[in-house]
């Protein structure tokens, strides 16, 4: 990257290092904590609204409804996290490219799958073969947030169906009353009451979520944990121009770091929005609030 | 696969032309990055190693665009039935068991002896703990005989257990071990195991065609004395 990286075996220290931390390989590193982080961004809303959607499901009074809600929450949440990220997975993108070949390629005499092989038109493939890597790699991060979306989607449905009952039946009361509808009872009074409820329990799955990211290995996306181990190795002069012994401590320490870093930012963010879902809410933690303010 | 030379075979014919070339038509090649001397990951954060440089002579002698995908070890025959990439090329020794799953070309290195690497010449490998990479033939081997076997996801990890004293020896290919001797007062023993025979590139059953095309880029490599210089180079095995 600088100028004076040219020959890194004649220099030492500060300048050796920074000529070590910004290889190319350490830029793939750096670029794979904003992969991580991107994907938390993605799959944390996209995960409540499964969620959401979910609990609103096994709820309904519609039985067909309320039993796949409950049906999905039930699986999804029995299956380990290692199998699902594993198995779903490669079902999910055979299924995708099973459906493109039907449309794409009617005329297609062969089986799609010959032993152990899944075969499809090649125009059929998700992504097509001839597609640069990075669409490979975008298609491989899609994928993972639908997956992660649909398990923690699972957990986070179970934690708003509960937080769903945990609202006071004397406000939905009140609201019908007033002569609301169920689905303006649901809506304006038991949603926006129902967060309070849901917020440990949520703050749980996101620490959970965070901790889960080094299985975006498996899906072929180079996750931080992947690049830490790769570049702590031990690297021999013969193959690298920066040789080094076994530096899986250090760069472990590093994640470690971060991860905690992460986990006591999230913290301090959700203890500012208790704080403020809290406010006129008939909990112990609204009438404090209340008082104060008298 | 076979459809698209079929259908370019019958839109070359209808158009009055016959073209019989793949230029233009990639294939995806899969490997490890974690294994040096054969493929490991470079400086710059690229595939580098003798499969490289064999892969990208194969492609050009081919007539292929090639396309260079990581995939861990553990899943690397899986993903490559189930279609995420067209070859293994990851020093992936031909096996009786992993024939019956994919097909090989023919070997582009000789069968080499597997080495042990340990913390003093004379261990006792038969009442001692072997390390070894997961789903390889030196973990086989060492199962078969009745020793006790260690497992880990990388030729790294395995390294790592005899130097932590978590095992007593590993078992891998000499070529491989080669490069490790000697840090931190690793030996390697007298004895060698003649196992596996020989490396070659792994295709999906159901992708004869394909397989044919590397199958005769190699033995065209071989011919000219290309591949024998390219393993001296790269100290990876024995020459042919």
């Amino acid at each position: 990257m600088f100028s004076y990286c040219t020959d890194p075996s004649t220099l030492e220290g500060l300048t050796w290092l920074s000529c070590y931390l910004t290889t190319g390989k350490h830029m793939g590193f750096y670029l794979s904590f904003v992969t991580v982080i991107v994907l938390l961004l993605i799959t944390a809303p996209v995960a409540l609204l499964f969620g959401f959607a979910g609990a609103s499901a096994a709820r309904s009074r519609f039985l067909p409804l309320s039993l796949l809600g409950k049906t999905y929450t039930a699986i999804v949440r029995g299956v380990p996290d290692i199998a699902f990220f594993m198995f779903f997975v490669i079902a999910l993108d055979q299924a995708f490219e099973y459906l493109r070949h039907k449309v794409k390629c009617p005329d297609w005499s062969e089986p799609v799958r010959q032993g152990n092989d899944f075969v499809v038109c090649a125009q059929a493939k998700l992504p097509l073969s001839t597609s640069p890597q990075w669409v490979h790699e975008t298609y491989g991060f899609a994928l993972a947030v639908l997956t992660f979306s649909i398990v923690f989607g699972a957990f986070a449905a179970n934690v708003l169906y509960g937080a769903m009952r945990a609202v006071p039946r004397a406000q939905l009361e009140t609201a019908e009353a007033y002569g609301m509808s169920t689905r303006q009872t649901f809506w304006r009074i038991l949603v926006p009451q129902m967060w309070i409820y849901a917020l440990p329990g949520l703050s749980n799955l996101w620490m959970i979520l965070v901790k889960a990211t080094p299985l975006l290995f498996l899906l072929g996306v180079e996750d931080i944990v992947y690049w830490a181990r790769e570049l702590g190795g031990t690297k021999t002069a013969r193959f690298s121009d920066y040789p080094h012994g076994n530096w899986h401590a250090i760069y472990f320490f590093g994640l470690l770091v971060f991860y905690l870093m992460l986990t006591s930012v999230s913290e301090r963010i959700f203890k500012r929005i208790t704080r403020r879902l809290s406010h006129g809410q008939a909990t112990a933690a609204g009438e404090a609030q209340r008082k104060a303010v008298q | 696969m076979k459809k698209l030379i079929l259908s370019t075979a019958a839109l070359a014919v209808s158009a009055g032309v016959a073209f019989a070339d793949n230029h233009g038509k990639t294939v995806r090649l899969g490997t490890e990055g974690a294994y040096a001397p054969w493929n490991f990951v470079n400086d710059a954060g690229e595939i580098d190693g003798f499969e490289r440089e064999l892969g990208d002579e194969l492609c050009k002698r081919a007539e292929l665009t090639c396309e260079w995908v990581k995939n861990e070890w553990d899943t690397i025959i899986p993903n490559l039935v189930s279609g995420n990439y067209d070859a293994i090329i990851a020093g992936m020794s031909i096996t009786d068991e992993r024939d019956e799953v994919i097909d090989f070309t023919q070997p582009y290195t000789p069968p080499d002896p597997s080495a042990y690497l340990a913390m003093s010449p004379d261990v006792d490998l038969e009442n001692g703990v072997i390390a070894a990479q997961a789903t390889t033939i030196q973990a086989a081997f060492v199962a078969e005989q009745g020793w006790t076997v260690v497992e880990f996801p990388t030729p790294e990890e395995t390294v790592a257990a005899v130097k932590s004293g978590e095992a007593d020896a590993v078992l891998a290919d000499k070529s491989f071990l080669d490069t490790m001797v000697g840090s931190d007062g690793l030996v390697m023993l007298e004895r060698m195991e003649a196992i596996g025979g020989g490396v070659g590139m792994g295709f999906r059953e159901s992708d004869a065609e394909l397989r044919d095309m590397f199958d005769a880029a190699i033995q065209s490599m071989k011919d000219d004395g290309t591949l024998n210089e390219m393993i001296a180079k790269w100290e990876v095995a024995s020459q042919w």
